[in-house]
């Protein structure tokens, strides 16, 4: 389903607003800040790891949620990202390599009260853990998933992965990559995600907008984010964190807003053949044939086709909501299932499920 | 015509066909009348993975073996009594388990030229007199069939299709079964078709009447009721016993069930049944894969509910390592691993006992969980609730053995009072509420691996309860707080904490019982899971002729009943029948430094009692 496009979309979460993830979620009265989020627990990820900025957003966004922080489940994979539930003080369960997706989805399916967010990585969630992650996304359950990117295995010390430019010389990989990496975005596209959004460590402003609209969506929601790894791949992200040189890759989406890129977003977008964008000058195609970004599009063939601008080099690299439809979600549609089953069948009778059809009696 | 009616104590019927000739359905059907007749009885469907091999060639041949008799039986039996064959392939590949005498029932339709040559007979085997020492009935069923369709608006196809109700309807004249519940069966069935609803009871009492009337068949048989103990009565498999075992148990521990699962040959009717079940409020998930079917299950049992997962071996492997992580973070769930032979893929129709060492074992670490293996069809019920009752309270994986034969096999299950079933009632965390100055004090506010002195079990702390806010992973725990630790001490600790509570529960289950009536036997047959009901009458076999033997029946493999050791020290000889190739021997030798006999046949099979009994009568007279 398609929503008007109505300018840029104001802060959700504020004044009475329930964001949409959480409308079976019991709302906090207490005013929480983000010290409440913090467990006892001593954060240990290398000095200088883009983990650390991510964290602390994710945990002075988390009051602004106003859940109680007993209703609040972080699930992680395995991998540096994957540490990061035991830094939030609420429940929290890491898991095993890829499988987070998977557990929460159990999880998510039948705990409606809570809020239930992924955390993994390109190796946990793009590697060992595809699988998993395709699937949630078409079921669309309700669970946020926050993929830190950063085109490398860190826990492992250093293999390239899943997201790793080809040719990536490292200590697998001496001669140079040899696979083409995937682009996470087109990935989730493709596997009918209904929100799709892409942010970036070092943008504390930007990282907060779309966690607070990655929880105004009901169902799963997929933000990848660039985030840094300073031992391994450092500056991976530069082209797009750098001042100076981000101006000219990034391309800040806004719903309703004309998309705009260069230094003094002089460039806009345009369809070109065969459904691929194109970067035109913004003056020479005063045509009304460029781009006003749709994030409610119904189809996805514009998103995708978004994603498809990020090269590897970063010439073009939109961030923000690249896509957000509403669809039916996995879990209120198996509670609905539920529900109508026993407003036709009345509850479950214990006796009358273990006479069966054909009985007899004997004696 | 009035004929003869010759009293017979019990009967074994194989129905045998193309995989498309209903011969299950027909099974199935006579198994129903014979319950509902009051006949103890014991199946064995036995059919090709394929779901339509190469019509009329040897793999595509699938049988149904029904055991029936007044008095209580214990196994689908070893040799048929009769033999439906309803091509040449399905004569072929049943004759050999048939003995000299047996009634043998064959469709002269099929045993066309092309179709002999199919399988590789040179000649008839119905006319060449090879078959001298078997009663012969050579029936052209399939025409005769046709023919009495003739009436009827549908097509030859289907009026060809309708030959099983007719096969049927002649053995329920032949055995005097009744043929009520059949009637209803094919009215409720075909519903949607009257025209084919009608063709088919007409084609059963069209072979009702072709017993009665022709003169093939002299005699007509009765089988008396058995006495069973007193109560209400249904057929039940393996399969959905233990699917209204899981719902059962879930309701009486007062939980939210969640079942992941992945399609597997022989578990998916698990996950079928149970999806059935949504106004007990089940949930019923099936997943990408079997990874995310025990993942699932998992998450939601972190979050309260009764986590299960169905599957067979091949899903066990890759289930393995969540299955480590359940151990490791301490939560309940379920694993219901329907055996059947491997390794690989292989023979998904067929069963086996292979899975108890990757059960016992098959994880990384040091991974105790509990295993159970139920002993016939029925008793999958009970495992369930067994299953349910140690894993909620010890919050430990809980694995369950049952196996390909269990699972489709069928007996007659005598139904509880609900009033009578335990209480399995969960308790959440038992840890004392957070206490204000708590943190001031350098308490820690909630430790999640602080375990209850009697059943070390640690607190099952779900998510929406305020103040247990805690985090678990596969990462080593601190004893108490739960905390990452990599201390060497505490690891070893951790690791024998997690053994000695899984063995503690040996104190909180029944001992192990043996029977051995006159108590002057020397030799102890010890089995485990589905192997029970031939053991069993390989026992009694071996008492009629005079023999003294001892039997007992682990239902417990993981811990195993604490009189364990003292009952293996009694007997001279302990003899382990398995379908493998000696595991829970290993087991035994290892732990108890009992040197078992291991008797070993891995065919995809139960064991025949007459091959069980000749082998306890060797070991006997070798004592």
């Amino acid at each position: 389903m398609s929503r008007p496009i109505d300018g840029p979309e104001t802060g959700a979460g504020h004044a009475g607003h329930r964001l949409a993830s959480l409308t079976l979620v019991p709302k906090s009265d207490a005013k929480a800040t983000m010290k409440d989020f913090k467990s006892d627990q001593e954060v240990r990820w290398c000095p200088g790891c883009g983990d650390y900025a991510i964290l602390a957003a994710f945990q002075s966004f988390l009051p602004e949620l106003q859940v109680p922080k007993e209703n609040l489940v972080i699930v992680s994979g395995i991998g540096c990202s994957s540490r990061l539930p035991y830094y939030v003080n609420s429940y929290g369960l890491h898991s095993i390599h890829g499988r987070a997706p998977a557990i929460a989805t159990g999880l998510a399916a039948s705990r409606q009260d809570l809020s239930v967010w992924v955390i993994t990585g390109d190796g946990d969630a793009l590697s060992i853990g595809g699988n998993h992650l395709i699937h949630a996304l078409r079921r669309n359950v309700n669970v946020k998933i926050l993929l830190f990117n950063n085109r490398i295995y860190g826990l492992t010390k250093g293999q390239y992965s899943p997201t790793s430019e080809q040719g990536k010389v490292t200590k697998s990989t001496p001669y140079g990559s040899l696979d083409t990496p995937f682009n996470p975005l087109s990935l989730a596209l493709g596997a009918e995600a209904s929100f799709v959004a892409r942010t970036i460590d070092s943008d504390r402003k930007h990282l907060t907008s779309v966690l607070r609209a990655a929880a105004d969506h009901r169902g799963t929601a997929f933000v990848e984010i660039y985030q840094n790894c300073p031992i391994f791949n450092d500056d991976a992200f530069a082209p797009v964190t750098e001042p100076g040189a981000r101006d000219e890759h990034v391309i800040r989406l806004e719903h309703g807003q004309p998309v705009r890129l260069g230094a003094d977003r002089e460039h806009g977008l345009r369809f070109g053949p065969l459904g691929s964008l194109e970067v035109v000058p913004a003056q020479t195609a005063a045509d009304g044939s460029l781009l006003v970004h749709d994030a409610h599009a119904a189809d996805p063939s514009y998103a995708f086709a978004l994603s498809r601008l990020d090269r590897t080099d970063f010439a073009h690299t939109p961030i923000g909501i690249f896509r957000d439809v509403e669809r039916a979600t996995y879990d209120d549609a198996m509670s609905a299932q539920i529900d109508a089953a026993r407003a036709r069948q009345g509850e479950g009778d214990l006796e009358a499920l273990l006479a069966g059809a054909d009985t007899w009696r004997v004696g | 015509m009035t004929k003869q009616v010759q009293q017979l104590d019990r009967v074994i019927i194989r129905f045998a066909g193309d995989s498309g000739d209903g011969m299950q359905l027909a099974g199935d059907r006579f198994t129903q009348e014979t319950a509902s007749f009051g006949n103890d009885l014991s199946t064995l469907p036995n059919f090709p993975a394929e779901i339509r091999a190469p019509a009329g060639t040897l793999p595509g041949v699938s049988s149904f073996q029904l055991h029936f008799a007044d008095h209580d039986i214990l196994t689908p039996g070893d040799a048929p009594d009769v033999l439906v064959a309803m091509n040449p392939a399905a004569l072929k590949a049943n004759l050999l388990d048939l003995p000299r005498g047996a009634d043998i029932i064959a469709n002269t339709d099929e045993f066309t030229k092309r179709n002999l040559v199919k399988v590789g007979y040179e000649a008839n085997p119905l006319e060449d007199g090879s078959l001298s020492g078997y009663q012969l009935h050579a029936i052209p069923i399939t025409s005769v069939t046709v023919k009495a369709l003739e009436g009827y608006d549908i097509s030859k196809k289907d009026a060809e299709r309708a030959k099983n109700m007719f096969s049927l309807g002649m053995l329920c004249w032949l055995y005097n079964r009744p043929a009520d519940g059949t009637l209803r069966f094919l009215e409720t069935k075909f519903a949607s078709k009257p025209e084919i609803m009608k063709a088919n009871v007409a084609a059963f009492q069209a072979g009702w009447n072709y017993g009665e009337t022709t003169e093939e068949f002299s005699v007509q048989y009765e089988i008396k009721p058995a006495t069973l103990p007193p109560g209400q009565y249904r057929n039940i498999t393996g399969n959905t016993a233990l699917a209204n075992g899981l719902v059962t148990a879930a309701q009486l521990a007062g939980l939210p069930m969640f079942l992941g699962s992945y399609p597997i040959t022989p578990a998916s009717d698990i996950l079928h049944e149970l999806s059935k079940y949504k106004r007990f409020g089940i949930r019923t998930f099936q997943a990408e894969d079997e990874i995310s079917g025990v993942g699932a299950a998992l998450g939601a049992a972190f979050g309260g509910a009764l986590g299960v997962t169905t599957t067979s071996g091949p899903g066990m492997c890759l289930k393995a390592e969540t299955i480590g992580l359940a151990v490791a973070v301490e939560l309940p769930l379920i694993v219901c691993d329907i055996q059947r032979a491997g390794p690989s893929t292989g023979m998904p129709t067929k069963t086996e006992q292979a899975d108890l060492l990757m059960a016992l074992y098959g994880r990384n670490g040091e991974s105790p969980l509990v295993v159970l293996a139920p002993a016939t069809p029925g008793d999958c019920f009970t495992t369930a609730l067994e299953a349910t009752r140690i894993a909620v309270k010890y919050r430990t994986p809980v694995v369950i053995l049952s196996d390909g034969y269990l699972a489709n096999g069928s007996e007659p299950w005598r139904i509880p009072e609900v009033a009578d079933l335990p209480d399995l009632r969960a308790e959440f965390s038992f840890a004392p509420a957070p206490q204000a100055g708590d943190e001031a004090a350098g308490r820690k506010p909630f430790l999640p691996f602080q375990r209850d002195p009697r059943t070390l079990a640690r607190p099952w702390a779900i998510p929406g309860t305020p103040g247990l806010e805690h985090r678990v992973g596969g990462i080593e725990k601190a004893d108490g707080s739960g905390d990452i630790s990599y201390d060497p001490d505490n690891h070893d600790k951790m690791v024998r904490l997690r053994q000695a509570k899984i063995d503690g529960i040996a104190a909180d289950i029944p001992p192990l019982e043996v029977d051995d009536p006159d108590g002057s036997a020397r030799v102890l047959v010890l089995g485990w899971g589905s192997t029970f009901g031939s053991i069993g009458a390989a026992v009694r076999r071996v008492r009629l002729a005079g023999g003294s033997i001892a039997q007992a029946h682990l239902r417990h493999l993981s811990p195993f009943p604490a009189n364990l050791a003292d009952v293996l020290k009694q007997y001279d000889k302990v003899l382990v029948p398995e379908i493998n190739t000696g595991q829970l021997a290993l087991v035994l030798r290892g732990r108890f430094l009992c040197d078992v006999i291991s008797y070993n046949r891995v065919r995809g099979l139960p064991f025949r009692a007459a091959e069980l009994s000749g082998v306890i009568q060797d070991v006997i007279s070798n004592v």
